[in-house]
């Protein structure tokens, strides 16, 4: 490990939050990590408790998975029940519990759902499977659009007509604008998301300095990115200055991947509205095939019900996401709700703020003593 | 999914139609590369790259990509489920 340990290197953590106890001793400052690897790098290490009281770190919306609401999940199962069908998934899909279960209890009930790791997989099996129909779960956010809509131009090219998408691509900027817009939480800026920003670039959270007046600082995944990341965005405050700035200068190019945003464009046009878990309806923030595409669209090909399904009572995934409250102080959080039964989905996806929480055995504040997933937790 | 996982290019398959295999951790598998050959120095056996779902789309040296496969590698679950399904064939 040549390279790591640089990161990691206590001293400069040492330099790092003095600077930031420092510039944070008067004040309260919240600052939204948005993405949810961050989110684990934050409780693997222990970054909250080695920050002053005065520096308070929210999870956001920044977990592909857990954002999509029960209703889309039950429209996949109706999908994917639907006869001489082959629906496929990624792994962290088939345990999202619908209204209606998950696409793994739909298998169990007779369903042809295969797990998958890329959209080129799907179209493959699409091609050796020419009597059936096959569909793609399309979900994620900038960094997984790009694929799959150079997997469906792969499919118009070799006319690959038994291939659709049952598209929930979202995008990163709409949700951020739905949390300021929130009167629940009052933020002084954001680490902006890692791998996300390696394709959109910097330029579309211009808005947050601009409209909001708050600073973002994109920030890379080591502790030591997160700390400095932190003193970036007091330091700007401090300073009165309010910008977009690029502590991932190592992975994130200012203007993105130009030819990834190129085929996003080309595939894809924005929904009008689109339902987030726990954020409601927000517009124009998801990715819809364009109508030349039609021919490769699920929503058109096959009958989706497209019923509204409220989310569970005592699960809080919705206030989780929006940062507005801890994963530990959610009810059902690592007693009804574990990785192994999952009721929200910030805990069924290994990206989630809650499995992050339960994986790392933060259960209180200020608990750091990790627990293995296998132990049942004793609540502190 | 939404984390890319580093690994390094160690052969050009076909560059028509842009594939080439990478090596991520030991573990070698065909990804796509087109999104990455317009890059400044296109793209090439011993380059290093952010992949994901199959598909490179950010090219990385090869200190940011020991310190990411680092980090992901410490996830547990995340690396875990990633690489069982980086390594998986086709459900044909």
């Amino acid at each position: 490990m040549k390279f790591v340990d640089e990161y990691r290197d206590p001293a400069a953590a040492r330099t790092i939050l003095s600077h930031i106890t420092e510039l944070a001793q008067d004040g309260h400052y919240k600052f939204m990590e948005v993405c949810g690897g961050h989110t684990h790098t934050i409780y693997k290490h222990g970054i909250e408790n080695v920050l002053p009281e005065t520096v308070e770190l929210v999870h956001g919306p920044g977990c592909p998975v857990c954002v999509i609401p029960m209703g889309r999940v039950d429209d996949a199962i109706a999908v994917a029940e639907t006869p001489g069908v082959i629906f496929t998934s990624f792994g962290d899909m088939m345990r999202v519990p619908g209204g209606n279960g998950n696409l793994l209890e739909a298998k169990a009930r007779g369903a042809d759902v295969r797990m998958v790791y890329s959209p080129l997989d799907a179209l493959r099996i699409a091609i050796a499977n020419p009597d059936k129909q096959v569909i793609f779960f399309a979900v994620g956010f900038e960094t997984t659009a790009p694929s799959t809509a150079v997997t469906l131009l792969k499919a118009r090219e070799k006319g690959v007509a038994n291939f659709s998408l049952f598209c929930n691509h979202v995008t990163i900027v709409p949700p951020l604008k739905a949390i300021l817009e929130s009167p629940d939480l009052r933020l002084n800026g954001f680490l902006g998301p890692g791998h996300v920003s390696t394709v959109i670039g910097q330029r579309p959270y211009r808005f947050v300095p601009k409209t909001y007046n708050l600073p973002l600082v994109t920030a890379g995944f080591e502790p030591l990115d997160i700390l400095q990341a932190i003193l970036m965005l007091l330091r700007q405050i401090d300073e009165g200055r309010c910008e977009v700035e690029n502590q991932y200068t190592r992975a994130v190019p200012e203007q993105g991947n130009q030819k990834a945003l190129e085929v996003i464009n080309t595939v894809f046009e924005l929904r009008p509205h689109f339902e987030w878990r726990g954020l409601g309806f927000i517009s124009q923030s998801a990715l819809k095939l364009r109508e030349e595409f039609a021919p490769w669209d699920a929503e058109l090909k096959f009958s989706v019900p497209g019923v509204r399904v409220a989310d569970p009572k005592a699960c809080q995934c919705g206030e989780v996401l929006k940062g507005v409250i801890k994963p530990w102080e959610c009810k059902v959080f690592g007693t009804a709700c574990t990785p192994e039964t999952p009721i929200g989905t910030c805990m069924v996806s290994s990206e989630g703020a809650c499995a992050a929480y339960y994986n790392y055995g933060r259960f209180t504040k200020h608990q750091t003593v990790p627990v293995e997933l296998t132990r049942t937790p004793q609540p502190a | 999914m939404c984390l890319g996982i580093p690994g390094q290019i160690v052969e050009i398959v076909d560059p028509a139609d842009q594939r080439a295999t990478v090596d991520v951790d030991g573990v070698r598998r065909e990804v796509n590369v087109g999104l990455v050959m317009g890059d400044a120095g296109g793209i090439k056996v011993g380059d290093w790259v952010l992949i994901h779902v199959g598909f490179a789309m950010t090219k990385i040296d090869e200190e940011e990509a020991a310190s990411t496969l680092d980090f992901i590698k410490q996830l547990g679950r995340i690396y875990d489920d990633e690489m069982r399904d980086f390594s998986a064939e086709a459900p044909l």
